[in-house]
C-alpha cells in the first residue's frame, strides 16, 4: 500500500463519519507540490549567491584560495557529517511513523533537533574564531585584505549565514512537528506536515552539500 | 482489516547504506583536495556534491516515488538554474577591459 493509499483510505474514512470539514480535507499530492514549488523558490535564491560567487572566484581565484585557507576544513567537515547525518534521522522518522512506530519517529525526530543544534553551535565556534581574528564585515582586518579576499569574506557571511538561518528555521519547525506528533495530530494516516518538513530538512542539507566544497575546499 | 507487516515499504537498509555513501563521498571530496591528486580537483569537489544532491533527493526525498510532474518541475527548476549561470558566464567571461574575469 502506497502512502497515498493511506491517505485515500483515511479520507474516505472521514467521508463516511461525516467529518469532512474544509479544514479536515486532506490533500496529499496538493501539499506535496506546494511545498515543492516552494524549494524550488528556494533552489533560485540560493542559485543567485552561487551565481555571484562563481563570478567573483573565476575573477579571483587566488584570493579565494588564500581566504579558504583561513577556514577550517575539520570544522566544516564536522558540520557536513552532522547535517547528513540529521537528514537520515529526518527520514528514519516519517518512515517510522507511517509505520505506526510513534516511539522510535519522536526518538528520531529529536535527533535531527538536536544535530540542527549541534551544526548551530559548531557554526558559532567556527564564525567566533574569525571574529576573533578580526575578520568580518567592515573590520579593520578585513578592510586591509584586498579586494578578493573582502569578497570571498563577505560571501562566506552572507551565504553561511543565511545557510545558518534556514538550519535555525528548520531546527524550530522540527521541534513544532515533535510537539504535533506527540500530541497525536501527526500520526499515520496523515503525516504530510512531517513529510514536507522533512522536505525542507533535506534541502537545507542539500544546500550545505555545495556550500562545503565551494568555501572549505579550495586549494 | 487484515493485519499488515510491520514497517512496510520501507527498508531501514537502503537509508542506512544511502547515508554510508554520503559520507564516503564528502571523505572522497576531502581526500581528493587534500592530497591534489587531480588539477581538475575542484570540479571533481562539485561533482562529488551533485552526487550526493542526487542521493539525498532520491532516497531521503523520495522522489522515485513522486508524480512525473514534480520531476518535471524539478529538472524545470534546475534548467532555469543552469541556463541563468550559462548566460551570466557567456557574459563576463567575453569582456575585455577593466571589467574582464
Amino acid at each position: 500500500m502506497t502512502q497515498q493509499d493511506n491517505i485515500r483510505e483515511a479520507s474516505q474514512r472521514m467521508h463516511a463519519s461525516g467529518n469532512m470539514g474544509v479544514s479536515h480535507r486532506l490533500d496529499y499530492t496538493g501539499s506535496k507540490m506546494g511545498m515543492w514549488i516552494f524549494l524550488f523558490t528556494e533552489i533560485i535564491f540560493f542559485g543567485g549567491l552561487f551565481l555571484v560567487y562563481s563570478v567573483y572566484r573565476t575573477k579571483y581565484a587566488l584570493e579565494f584560495r588564500s581566504g579558504a585557507a583561513e577556514l577550517s576544513l575539520w570544522m566544516g567537515a564536522a558540520n557536513t557529517t552532522v547535517l547528513l547525518t540529521s537528514s537520515l534521522t529526518m527520514a528514519l522518522s516519517i518512515a517510522f511513523l507511517k509505520n505506526g512506530r510513534k516511539g522510535l519517529s519522536l526518538v528520531n525526530q529529536g535527533m535531527t533537533v538536536f544535530l540542527g543544534a549541534l551544526f548551530l553551535i559548531i557554526k558559532y565556534l567556527e564564525w567566533h574564531a574569525h571574529i576573533e581574528q578580526g575578520l568580518y564585515p567592515d573590520s579593520p582586518g578585513l578592510s586591509s585584505m584586498n579586494r578578493g579576499e573582502i569578497i570571498f569574506f563577505s560571501l562566506y557571511y552572507v551565504m553561511t549565514g543565511l545557510h545558518g538561518l534556514h538550519v535555525f528555521i528548520g531546527v524550530g519547525l522540527v521541534s513544532g512537528l515533535l510537539a504535533l506528533t506527540a500530541r497525536g495530530a501527526i500520526h499515520p494516516q496523515d503525516f504530510i506536515k512531517l513529510e514536507n518538513g522533512g522536505l525542507y530538512w533535506h534541502l537545507v542539507d542539500i544546500i550545505w552539500i555545495y556550500l562545503f566544497p565551494l568555501f572549505y575546499l579550495i586549494t | 482489516m487484515e493485519k499488515e507487516p510491520l514497517l512496510r515499504g520501507f527498508r531501514i537498509g537502503t537509508y542506512v547504506m544511502a547515508w554510508m555513501g554520503l559520507l564516503g563521498l564528502t571523505a572522497a571530496a576531502v581526500a581528493v583536495i587534500r592530497l591534489q591528486l587531480t588539477h581538475f580537483a575542484v570540479l571533481v569537489a562539485i561533482a562529488i556534491a551533485t552526487v550526493k544532491s542526487g542521493i539525498v533527493v532520491f532516497f531521503f526525498m523520495h522522489l522515485k516515488e513522486e508524480p512525473w510532474i514534480v520531476k518535471v518541475m524539478l529538472l524545470l527548476a534546475l534548467l532555469a538554474l543552469a541556463l541563468i549561470i550559462l548566460l551570466t558566464f557567456s557574459d563576463i567571461l567575453f569582456r575585455e577591459g577593466p571589467d574582464a574575469a
